[in-house]
């Protein structure tokens, strides 16, 4: 059986930012009381014409720049995720298979989940390459949760950020994909939803009209229950690190970084202090990108990477979780 | 078993933000200064690190004081 490792990982952030001296302008919170509550300085933010495919189509024309040595023709499937279709249909891979330019040879899907959708997509990426199905995946993560956030929510505004990330999957060399642990409760739905979206529940004239104001929030208007949703992490979390140990015949002693999905300050900090993590162990990209939703895991990995901050032989716990309830889990090993 | 001034200790290292003198078993938490959301998220996290107690938002609801909080706490203990 093949094994499948990530190869490579690129990034893109929109030009516009959002800093905490911006937010202590409107809501009139002290800079260093906003960095405190949430962990963020900035946060990265589409313009009004942009949107997370678009994003998409950057950090992928910049994955092909990056690395001359991997051309488009060798790219054999393209996945997709994101919580912010352009279309209900067609597939928005298909609209941003056909902007890189990839083979006709290439299968484009998209796979619309949030938080969990880096880690959730490696698990279908790594499945299509041990079977043989695939040799080279491109898989793109690009959100941008600042369109569904109402410009007066102070605690969604300071959290969430918008990027894009592009990952390479091959069965070659890089860092080996191990074996998954994964879950769903879809009880929790309501506590992180984007509220006027899709065929539920679409924007009627009432919808406009209450949020004229602010332009209509014509895509949605994104509701979380911060406390659910941190009771959510501190559930859920510890028995997935233990499951995904177990699977892959390792001890907590054996594990050298953790890279949580980049929720928030509170939920990082209390999720590591629940599995007695040391702080050097945790690596975090949150400061200086926010929630970048599916792209958070691989924005602190690439970071982690340029900065030289992972050993040779190092295992790597990696886990998303968030909207849904969805979360999954696994190991990868440079 | 754990007692208040155990409980205490530990909100005052977790709250940096709230002056440590201000933090009494009588004390309203909810009328301390720069009192927020986020303080509510850090004593659920707090309580479900160090103690195993999973609290629900009714639970914060029902309570006032420090000691109260503490009381509901002690009950859920394992």
């Amino acid at each position: 059986m093949e094994k499948a490792y990530i190869q490579v990982v690129e990034t893109y952030v929109p030009q516009n930012t959002l800093s905490n001296v911006d937010l202590s302008l409107q809501f009139d919170i002290p800079q260093d009381e906003i960095l405190k509550q949430t962990g963020v300085k900035t946060r990265y933010i589409t313009s009004e014409e942009e949107l997370a495919s678009d994003l998409a189509v950057s950090v992928g024309k910049k994955f092909f720049k990056e690395n001359a040595h991997i051309k488009k023709t060798d790219i054999n499937f393209l996945l997709y995720c994101t919580s912010a279709l352009d279309y209900v249909g067609p597939a928005t891979a298909c609209l941003i298979h056909e902007q890189l330019g990839l083979s006709k040879n290439c299968l484009a899907i998209d796979i619309p989940m949030g938080c969990a959708g880096f880690t959730n997509g490696l698990i279908m990426a790594k499945a299509l390459i041990e079977n043989g199905t695939a040799q080279n995946i491109l898989f793109i993560t690009s959100d941008m949760p600042s369109k569904v956030v109402h410009p007066n929510d102070y605690y969604l505004k300071s959290i969430f950020s918008d990027a894009a990330a592009a990952t390479l999957i091959t069965n070659t060399k890089g860092f080996e994909i191990g074996k998954f642990s994964f879950g769903t409760d879809g009880l929790g739905a309501e506590n992180l939803i984007i509220k006027g979206s899709g065929a539920r529940n679409p924007v009627d004239f009432d919808w406009l009209e209450k949020h004229k104001n602010v332009g209509g929030l014509k895509i949605g208007r994104m509701e979380m229950n911060g406390l659910e949703i941190l009771k959510f992490s501190l559930r859920e979390i510890p028995p997935l690190f233990e499951a995904v140990l177990h699977k892959n015949n390792l001890k907590e002693s054996d594990i050298d970084y953790f890279i949580f999905h980049q929720a928030s300050g509170i939920v990082i900090k209390y999720v590591s202090k629940k599995l007695n993590i040391a702080p050097e162990k945790v690596i975090s990209s949150l400061e200086d990108y926010g929630n970048t939703v599916s792209a958070s895991i691989p924005i602190a990995l690439s970071n982690a990477i340029k900065q030289n901050l992972i050993q040779p032989n190092s295992n790597i716990f990696i886990a998303g979780f968030g909207i849904g309830y969805s979360w999954s889990a696994t190991i990868i090993k440079n | 078993m754990i007692s208040i001034e155990d409980f205490i200790t530990k909100l005052k290292e977790e709250f940096e933000d709230v002056p440590s003198d201000s933090l009494h078993a009588n004390t309203n938490y909810r009328e301390i200064e720069n009192w927020g959301s986020m303080h509510a998220l850090i004593i659920i996290a707090l309580v479900d690190t160090e103690w195993d107690v999973s609290l629900t938002g009714s639970d914060l609801k029902a309570t006032n004081t420090i000691q109260e909080l503490f009381d509901v706490v002690v009950s859920k203990l394992k």
